[in-house]
């Protein structure tokens, strides 16, 4: 955290309200999001009790399991969620847009220009916090390696059709939320707290309900106070009445309204199944949809305030600007939904358990060279991220107070000019340090060549982006007057070298992974939670 | 010498004078001393931990609640799992132990699970001693112990613990075995609950080479005496270096040294306390006794996990190095005992008993300074109170230790707003030349983004 938020974050705490982290929205926000708001059983790995889900924020999708323990009840659960989620994600699949992709051709080994289909838009999942990415990312790991009934006969418990697809999506999702700066799938109080310092600690803000009291307290509270109700705050039953976002729920909640609540589910059940005729039958019927509405309502009172809560984050990241190159990075999603969509048509097999080293090492690298990314373009972006990073010495601003023009020495002499910038900033400049400044959405190049005045002038020779002529372009130069903003780091992330094909996996590291074998179903047991 | 015993009665009657009178005090179970490596420095935690105070309970009479609770699905779930893993008695566990852990010996076909019910933690911990005792000294049989119970002494007063399992292998080692309900997901379980299981084990294996230097002093008579010492009030973990030193003054010269061990055991002693934690860490390798003398049990550093596998109730398990939490343990255990300087400094007639009125109570607690951090929220019953009162302080911490780190000797929100704001502080300070840059700075970005 850099002085610059910590101060942020003392000045919430003196003023009763959070502060603003950054002047513009760096994450996309689609159109039309899917909020997924699931909850988890305690103890089990996951095993889920409900959810709410849709792209209507008045019309969510109530999911509810009345017992937990019971893998009918659970599939059931997962193929309706299916119903929801593939839909959607289906909705974005078939609007595309030409667009052109560098592939090696496989006869020549020469990079070439491929026209191919890009996905226009692609969707975009939703969870309240990080421990929603997880789940998401463990559902997605349950499902893939199911066997239907139509793939495999023989399969002691068939998966409903569409399950094993679900999983391989929200695998896709999963991972792609490990990639900085994706939007495919966010977690609320991640993206919140990128934009907002409260007065409490980062701890503290994983708590969705208090997050949203410092950042948009309610009339005559402070944030301060707000937050500690959200987090505390009971109801007469001993219920908080700002529920956790969850998956997990509150143990209060467990022991006092879930268990007798499925206590009465499995009674009922028992009867049901005990009923001697149909009459009988009838009334116990009666008897078990009321004690799973029971369920379902319950569901519904711990989900709901979560899902409101959601929607309200939404409506306060719509009102901040969308950063400039936020539509970049969102095109890059669009080609990670693209290729996912085109190996699930291509029948490819689901993502395997582990990753073999290559793709590992490309997993890895991608991550690290899109952090680079993000870096330098919410920096660019964002004035108040650029503060951070002028203070830390890695850019610094100031006003043009002079131009030289100079040029290169050789058989055609290039326009070499040299600026002098006046900054009160202190950057890290060494003999001939590159640094960088934006000009035109493109970075043009200077290195650094001396320094006056005790570091408060700087001389930078201007190296690039003037056109071919002796004479620079008109407008790439700074005038005098001029107010500029250079950085140390470079604005553009180049790709690391390039990595063996897999045949070519040396033996350190595993050796070739040989003939992809299909990976087997997980072994099911009576016993099974997820 | 000093007498410890009496020492060690006199700290006793004052912690109890703490709890209030006719509260009972609240065992300290493994979690809980492993919760005490999170926050060593706070003293307020540690009198009252020393002190068997119910945090809980206090909490709930100061006004600010705690927030910890546990599901009962959580619990049955858990229970479920431990029985199944140990069914048969103890084959599938007998099972792992011995393929992650000693898969050069021979495999546990008939394993002797021993009976190890009793009245009372004590009657409990003298039973789990005499079946160790018994196991390890008949080598070439795995013995399994359910739920056995150990006792620890923890400045002053002993704490009783009980491990899932503890395995006597054919060797004469023993292994201590954690049943957790979280899953090992294709071969990997969340960092956070291996951390704190580790931790956990950590402790057991703490109890378990107490009892194992004891029981190796045991037999050599004189030295009984040395070995049984360990209640020695002061420092529980001065007594393991102790059991080490005696055994090696004992051993390489039989009868002629044993005249010599009970002067040089007591200085060993004096001379072991201060490192408390870092010498039993050498003592693994030696662990066997070269020579004629009777080994010192050998407790193993590598403990086992065991989890449901993937999303089955199928036992997976994992050997876990705990040496680390072991060393850190041992070091918090070690300064625990300084509970004495803070019981000394608290005014007379300081009492933290619930039924006190909540300003009575409030003015106790604040009579013991505590280091508030956000982490406490998760370890800690008393942590909203200090949280409050950290906040009423405008103690920076409140909102993080990283923050605290950025501002020097800056410590209240005011103090550092003050700072920036040019009105106080010295400029010359580099923290404050830095606050005062970086206000300047957000100050002209967010004027920037007005305009």
């Amino acid at each position: 955290m850099s002085l610059i938020s910590t101060l942020a974050r003392l000045e919430a705490v003196s003023t009763g309200r959070a502060q603003p982290a950054a002047t513009v929205r760096h994450r996309h926000l689609g159109d039309r999001p899917l909020v997924f708001v699931p909850l988890t059983t305690a103890g089990e790995a996951g095993a889920p009790l409900g959810a709410l889900v849709g792209t209507d924020r008045d019309a969510p999708r109530l999911l509810a399991v009345p017992q937990p323990r019971d893998r009918d009840l659970r599939f059931a659960f997962l193929a309706e969620l299916a119903d929801v989620v593939l839909p959607y994600v289906d909705s974005y699949a078939d609007a595309v847009e030409a667009a052109e992709r560098t592939e090696t051709d496989p006869e020549t080994g020469k990079r070439v220009k491929v026209e191919v289909d890009l996905c226009a838009d692609a969707p975009q999942l939703i969870v309240p916090s990080r421990a929603g990415i997880d789940l998401v990312r463990l559902l997605g790991r349950s499902m893939r390696f199911r066997r239907t009934a139509e793939q495999d006969p023989e399969a002691p418990y068939p998966a409903p059709p569409r399950v094993p697809l679900l999983g391989r999506w929200l695998t896709h999702f999963g991972e792609r939320a490990r990639v900085p700066g994706s939007s495919l799938l966010l977690a609320m109080t991640d993206v919140l707290g990128r934009h907002w310092v409260t007065g409490q600690s980062t701890l503290e803000d994983q708590h969705l309900g208090a997050l949203l009291a410092w950042i948009d307290p309610p009339q005559g509270v402070t944030g301060a106070e707000a937050a500690l109700r959200a987090e505390l705050e009971r109801d007469a039953q001993g219920q908080l009445t700002c529920p956790p976002a969850g998956p997990a729920t509150d143990p209060a909640f467990d022991n006092k309204l879930l268990a007798p609540a499925i206590e009465r589910y499995d009674r009922a059940r028992t009867a049901l199944s005990a009923a001697e005729d149909g009459l009988e039958a009838d009334d116990r019927l009666g008897a078990l949809s009321a004690a799973e509405r029971e369920i379902r309502d319950l569901v519904l009172s711990r989900t709901r305030p979560t899902w409101d809560a959601v929607w309200r984050g939404l409506d306060l990241l719509r009102e901040l600007p969308e950063g400039a190159r936020v539509e970049e990075r969102w095109t890059r999603d669009r080609w990670s939904f693209t290729g996912h969509r085109d190996r699930v048509l291509a029948g490819e097999p689901p993502q395997p358990r582990r990753d073999d080293a290559v793709t590992a090492a490309n997993k890895l690298a991608t991550r690290e060279r899109e952090q680079a990314r993000l870096e330098a373009q919410e920096a660019l972006d964002d004035p108040l991220v650029m503060a951070g990073r002028r203070l830390s010495g890695e850019a610094f601003a100031g006003e043009v107070t002079d131009v030289v023009m100079a040029y290169s020495e050789g058989k055609r002499p290039s326009p070499r000019p040299l600026v002098t910038v006046r900054t009160d900033d202190r950057p890290y400049l060494g003999e001939r340090t590159k640094v960088y400044r934006s000009l035109g959405g493109k970075p043009q190049s200077a290195e650094f060549v001396a320094d006056e005045e005790d570091g408060a002038l700087v001389v930078l020779r201007i190296l690039d982006k003037m056109g071919r002529g002796k004479e620079p372009e008109p407008g790439s130069v700074p005038e005098k007057g001029d107010r500029i903003c250079f950085t140390l780091f470079e604005h553009e992330q180049r790709g690391g070298a390039k990595l063996p094909d897999p045949e070519e996996t040396p033996w350190t590291h595993g050796g070739p992974p040989g003939e992809a074998a299909l990976e087997a179903a997980d072994p099911v047991t009576e016993e099974d939670v997820l | 010498m000093p007498p410890p015993r009496t020492r060690g009665t006199a700290l006793r009657h004052r912690l109890a004078e703490l709890r209030g009178p006719d509260v009972p005090a609240k065992a300290l179970d493994a979690r809980a001393l492993a919760a005490l490596a999170a926050n060593p420095g706070c003293a307020r935690r540690a009198i009252l931990d020393g002190a068997g105070v119910n945090k809980a309970a206090l909490a709930s009479a100061l006004g600010s609640p705690s927030a910890f609770g546990q599901s009962q699905f959580a619990l049955t779930r858990g229970n479920a799992f431990e029985a199944k893993v140990k069914a048969d008695g103890g084959a599938e566990l007998l099972r792992l132990v011995h393929e992650k852990l000693d898969r050069s010996a021979e495999p546990p076909v008939e394993a002797r699970v021993p009976d190890l019910t009793a009245t009372g933690p004590r009657g409990r911990t003298a039973r789990t001693e005499l079946e160790l005792r018994e196991a390890t000294a008949h080598p070439g049989a795995w013995t399994l112990l359910d739920h056995p119970m150990l006792a620890l002494d923890v400045a002053g007063s002993p704490a009783f613990l009980e491990p899932d399992a503890v395995v006597v292998h054919p060797d004469g080692s023993w292994t201590v075995v954690e049943i957790k309900s979280f899953p090992l997901l294709d071969g990997s379980a969340d960092p956070a609950k291996v951390g704190a299981a580790a931790r956990q084990a950590a402790v057991y294996v703490l109890a378990l080479e107490e009892l194992a230097a004891r029981l190796g002093a045991e037999p050599e008579g004189g030295t009984a005496r040395l070995g049984a010492e360990p209640e020695g009030d002061a420092a529980p973990l001065g007594a393991e270096p102790e059991g080490g030193t005696a055994r090696l003054g004992a051993e390489p010269e039989g009868g002629a040294a044993r005249l010599g061990v009970e002067p040089e055991g007591g200085a060993a002693r004096l001379g072991a306390e201060p490192e408390g934690g870092t010498a039993p860490l050498g003592e693994e390798g030696d662990a066997r006794a070269d020579g004629t003398g009777v080994p010192v049990p050998r407790v193993r550093h590598r403990v086992l996990l065991v989890c449901p596998r993937d999303f089955s109730n199928l036992p997976a398990a994992s050997a876990v190095d705990i040496r680390k939490q072991r060393a850190v343990t041992a070091r918090q255990l070690a300064r625990l005992t300084r509970i004495e300087d803070v019981a000394d400094a608290l005014p007379e007639g300081t009492c933290f008993s619930p039924e006190l009125p909540a300003e009575a109570l409030a003015a106790a607690v604040e009579s013991v300074p505590a280091t508030y951090a956000p982490e406490c929220l998760s370890a800690c019953e008393l942590a909203f109170h200090c949280r409050t009162r950290s906040r009423q302080e405008g103690a920076v911490t409140s909102l993080g230790r990283p923050v605290r780190a950025e501002l020097g000797g800056l410590t209240t929100v005011e103090d550092v707003l003050a700072a920036a704001r040019g009105e106080a502080g010295d400029p010359d300070d580099p923290a404050v030349a830095a606050l005062r840059r970086a206000a300047a700075l957000r100050a002209e970005a967010l004027e920037a983004a007005c305009r």
